[in-house]
């Protein structure tokens, strides 16, 4: 049995202030120096909007990131940060995260960075469900290296490094996410200030790891990846949001909805067919995977239809919880007395 | 040589009756050989136990293969178990075994051209069927035709006899027959007037929970010790005094576990959390094991899912305040490598563990080597300068594990500490500090702004004068908000900056800090203060360069020894001495890493000496190079 209250806020052991914030002492003093037009830009000025809503202290909030352009993020927000390595972000909040109980601890990562040289980091730090926020910015293309397909990059799509086509199949992070039995998935796109924000906020309240993937335009590599979802008629058709408690119905009209397929799936179905009482009611607590997993399954790399919202959002308790917990059950069970741990058991004295 | 007396052995639970011949040695080597699956290791520990609690000075090499259970009584499939104990301070774990112990053919095979005429030689006869001499290439039986002539063979059917010392446990032939080790103990505990309670209380607390596995290897333990006082086969017992060391408490302890302490002992001594992120490699894993089991100090172990997410984490905890170790071999070192870039960029402590092994790639796990030096000193991109540490013996990696973590703590840097298989596993007496008189290796975090432009900013890379190390300002510090990463800084205040004469700079600055590193002078050991010669070691190779020397003296030839335990800076006093003598001589298991080193900085033509077998120097071949180095020295 362990002390660790499984229903402990994600926020918990975090000092607080009453002092008011804005958006203006999140920014740093370092000259923003993505391309402009970057979807990093915006996501940028939502986080640090954000922010201030969570009311802590902002010496114990830490930025951590690894090597891509959205890996830039920590040297813009005026917290703590490291920019470490390419795809080790997980790894280097984890211990972050075990040492220090009293921060809230943030990566900021990219596709390339997340899931293709840093994926074993990234799917055992879900798996651990360590207290760590995880931000994917997924614009589907290598933008720091200047245009090289990504993990997520569309099957056959010609790149600088793929004049032919791509030949991968692209991972579908939040399927990946929950398949590493993630406890906290979300997706947002740049351009939705509000959904983002929202799925922002309840990460943070998570305690345990949070995945937010967010779809982020590159203007330059791989400009209107993401723009048949922006567009105001096609998002309309294409965008299924999510809300807790409410029927999966989307449309133009709210015509259409999802409802139970075979082997435990989801569907779309018209829902003047499939009968309104038939439609999913969204529920992102319940502990079996497999509802979420199905909802990441609908749509496809084409984005004929983008799933938006919270996936899902159980409660088991974090390795870095766990981890001193088990320190704190050794200190009281045993004293640390290093003299006695050196003499060991046997001994013998040469006078 | 005098005559047994009675009641010898008193105070043990076993007590011999017996008048033997008892011979007085001052020192003996016994190797253990059998099966992997044999228990070997175990055999050979509780030897190593009773040998310390005897209070014998003893050092102990472990030899095993890296297949958890090559096949049964093949050559590939030996594991053996090498202890030297004397009456005074010895050095390594002995050339040569004065007594082999063969479980099996493959044992035999594999060893018995170590055993030197004259030895004995102790075999277990009921492995010596048609089908194990077959196995190993054997045509005839050696223990039937007159190849062991040379050697005083006593033939055992340890087995059998375990067999039917067990018969009234109700244990299976197979799991009766498993304790014949503990027979085989029991003979050499009689042979060798070895304490034998602290045995049985081992058995008794390592089976507490399978009461009649426990039984049965006491009894076994018993029947072995029984079968050498009642046969007249052994008609000589042989006594080796307790050393003579340096008065103090003593235990027995490997490298591995030495090292352990040490890094349990820094964070105490420093107040800080320790948290080692590391991923199990062989032959460093013992160092995670021992630490999982010290979370009472504040200790985190985290057996993260690969190498470079161990340093990660590691790093990351260091980022935090606390002092983050890694443990590897050779092959997770590679793995690191960017990561220790990044410790060196973020200029954070970190301790990095490298037990070496036999290489390149996968290699030989559980051999020793040392050739990962200059991958320690160079292995990364850019100039990454690393301070190295390499500890001398088992009992050393203690002292080199604190040193590592005051370095890395002091001047805000990662630290690489080179030990390596040999000392790793092998074990030897350890004087038990004084925990008050371990070094105070307490730090300060920073608190205040320390912008040197007047302004309330926090800038991370400004500098210590007289050490060169940034401030450690850990997130959670009011008004310390900063940001650090991989891109080169902008001196003092931490900015990314990619001007020219910046980067040159800080990459002297870096340097500079690395090169300044106080270690203490190298001390010269010349009894005779005539040595024109000089033998200059590293690491384990202390013990077997020693005894070499020692043994050159005995000869009337003079020769100086001094060793490094600091690679990188080296001791200032290094070249001095190296050009003190005529020739300096540098023995090393890898194909001559510290003879470039030395030769490149001091530009003195070294005499290299290498061996890349995956063992220990022997001294005796040690003592022929040096001999011939020392006479050929014009006059």
């Amino acid at each position: 049995m362990t002390a660790i209250d499984l229903g402990l806020p994600g926020l918990a052991g975090i000092p607080t202030t009453d002092e008011k914030q804005t958006a203006k002492d999140y920014k740093s003093d370092q000259e923003v120096r993505w391309c402009p037009g970057c979807g990093d830009y915006i996501v940028l000025n939502a986080v640090q909007a954000f922010m201030p809503t969570l009311g802590l202290k902002r010496e114990n909030i830490v930025f951590v990131s690894g090597i891509g352009c959205s890996s830039r993020f920590p040297y813009y927000m005026n917290t703590y940060g490291i920019h470490s390595i390419h795809g080790r972000a997980p790894a280097i909040a984890t211990g972050l995260a075990v040492a220090r109980p009293d921060l809230s601890v943030w990566v900021v990562t990219g596709d390339g960075d997340a899931l293709s040289i840093g994926g074993n980091h990234l799917i055992h730090a879900l798996r651990r469900n360590v207290n760590l926020k995880i931000l994917l910015f997924n614009n589907r293309i290598y933008g720091l290296t200047k245009g090289q397909y990504s993990p997520t990059s569309e099957t056959g799509k010609i790149t600088k490094s793929t004049p032919m086509g791509s030949l991968d199949h692209p991972f579908n992070p939040i399927s990946l996410a929950l398949g590493a039995e993630a406890t906290f998935v979300g997706r947002a796109l740049d351009s939705d200030r509000k959904g983002l924000t929202e799925v922002l906020q309840a990460a943070a309240q998570h305690r345990g790891s949070a995945l937010v993937e967010i779809y982020q335009n590159c203007p330059i590599f791989n400009d209107g990846a993401f723009d048949v979802l922006k567009d105001p008629e096609e998002k309309e058709r294409r965008l299924i949001p999510l809300r807790q408690g409410e029927p999966v119905r989307f449309g133009p009209d709210g015509d259409y909805g999802l409802v139970r397929s075979g082997f435990g799936g989801l569907e779309i179905a018209k829902v003047s067919e499939a009968g309104e009482e038939n439609l999913v009611v969204h529920d992102p607590t319940i502990d079996d995977p497999t509802y979420s997993f199905a909802l990441s399954r609908i749509g496809g790399e084409d984005l004929s239809h983008t799933v938006t919202g919270i996936f899902r959002n159980v409660q088991r308790a974090t390795y870095d919880d766990l981890a001193r917990d088990q320190i704190t059950t050794a200190k009281a069970a045993k004293p640390a007395d290093l003299q006695s741990l050196l003499r060991g058991r046997d001994t013998w004295t040469v006078e | 040589m005098s005559t047994g007396v009675e009641g010898e052995t008193n105070g043990h639970a076993l007590k011999s009756t017996r008048h033997t011949e008892i011979t007085k040695l001052d020192r003996v080597v016994i190797r253990f050989a059998g099966d992997s699956g044999d228990g070997m290791q175990l055999t050979g520990d509780r030897f190593t136990s009773e040998a310390a609690a005897f209070g014998n000075d003893l050092a102990t090499l472990p030899n095993f293969p890296a297949e958890i259970r090559a096949p049964q009584g093949t050559l590939p499939g030996v594991s053996s178990f090498q202890l030297h104990f004397a009456d005074y301070d010895i050095l390594t774990p002995g050339d040569r075994p004065d007594v082999l112990v063969a479980m099996n053919p493959a044992a035999l095979k594999a060893n018995i051209g170590d055993l030197p005429p004259g030895g004995t030689l102790i075999v277990n006869t009921d492995e010596f069927n048609k089908r194990n001499l077959q196995k190993v290439g054997y045509d005839t039986d050696p223990l039937q035709d007159d190849s062991l002539d040379s050697y005083q063979v006593h033939k055992v059917a340890m087995a059998t006899i375990t067999r039917s010392a067990l018969e009234e446990t109700g244990l299976s032939k197979k799991d009766a027959e498993r304790a014949k080790n503990m027979f085989a103990l029991g003979l050499l505990s009689w042979m060798y007037h070895r304490p034998t309670e602290g045995t049985e209380q081992f058995l008794r607390e390592k089976f507490a929970k399978k009461p009649d596995i426990a039984e049965a290897n006491i009894l076994a333990f018993r029947a072995g010790w029984n079968y050498g006082e009642t046969t007249e086969s052994f008609a000589t017992t042989y006594h080796v005094a307790p050393a003579k060391l340096n008065p103090g408490t003593y235990r027995q302890i490997t490298g591995n576990t030495a090292l352990a302490y040490g890094i349990v002992a820094a964070g105490q001594r420093s107040g800080l959390e320790v948290v080692l992120g590391t991923y199990p490699i062989t032959p460093a894993s013992d160092i995670l094991h021992e630490l999982s089991r010290h979370k009472n100090f504040g200790v985190t172990t985290i057996q993260a899912e690969d190498e470079i997410a161990g340093i990660g984490m590691a790093l990351g905890a260091s980022y935090g305040g606390a002092l983050g170790v890694t443990s590897t071999s050779g092959p997770g070192i590679a793995l690191k490598s960017e990561t220790i870039g990044l410790g060196v960029m973020t200029e954070l402590p970190l301790v990095v563990i490298d037990v070496q092994r036999g290489g390149p790639s996968t290699g030989l796990p559980t051999k020793t080597e040392q050739a990962d030096l200059l991958q320690a000193m160079y292995g990364r991109n850019g100039e990454s300068p690393v301070p190295i540490i390499a500890p001398q013996s088992p009992a050393d990696c203690f002292d080199a594990a604190v040193d590592a973590a005051r370095i890395a703590l002091e001047y805000r840097t990662p630290v690489l500490l080179l030990s390596d298989g040999a000392i790793a596993n092998g074990s030897e007496p350890w004087l038990i500090p004084d925990v008050e008189t371990l070094p105070d290796l307490r730090v300060t975090f920073a608190t205040k702004p320390n912008a040197t432009d007047g302004s309330d900013e926090h800038w991370p890379y400004v500098r210590d004068p007289e050490t060169l190390a940034r401030e450690w300002a850990v997130p959670g510090t009011p008004g310390l908000q900063h940001r650090i990463g991989g891109l080169e800084k902008q001196d003092g205040k931490g900015s990314i900056s990619y001007d020219p004469a910046n980067h040159d700079h800080m990459v002297r600055l870096r340097q500079a800090k690395i090169d300044g590193i106080k270690v203490p002078d190298l001390e010269v050991d010349d009894p005779s203060g005539k040595a024109r010669v000089l033998v200059l070691g590293w690491g384990s190779s202390f013990g077997p360069i020693g005894a070499a020397c020692r043994r050159v003296r005995k000869l009337g030839l003079a020769i100086a020894q001094t060793h490094l335990r600091h690679l990188n800076p080296f001791p200032a006093n290094l070249g001095d001495v190296l050009r003190s003598y005529d020739r300096v001589v540098i023995p090393e298991m890898n194909l001559g890493q510290l003879a470039m080193l030395i030769r490149a900085k001091f530009l003195v033509d070294a005499i290299s000496y290498t061996k890349v077998a995956g063992l220990p120097f022997k001294a005796e071949e040690l003592q022929g190079v040096f001999t011939d180095v020392v006479k050929g020295v014009p006059a």
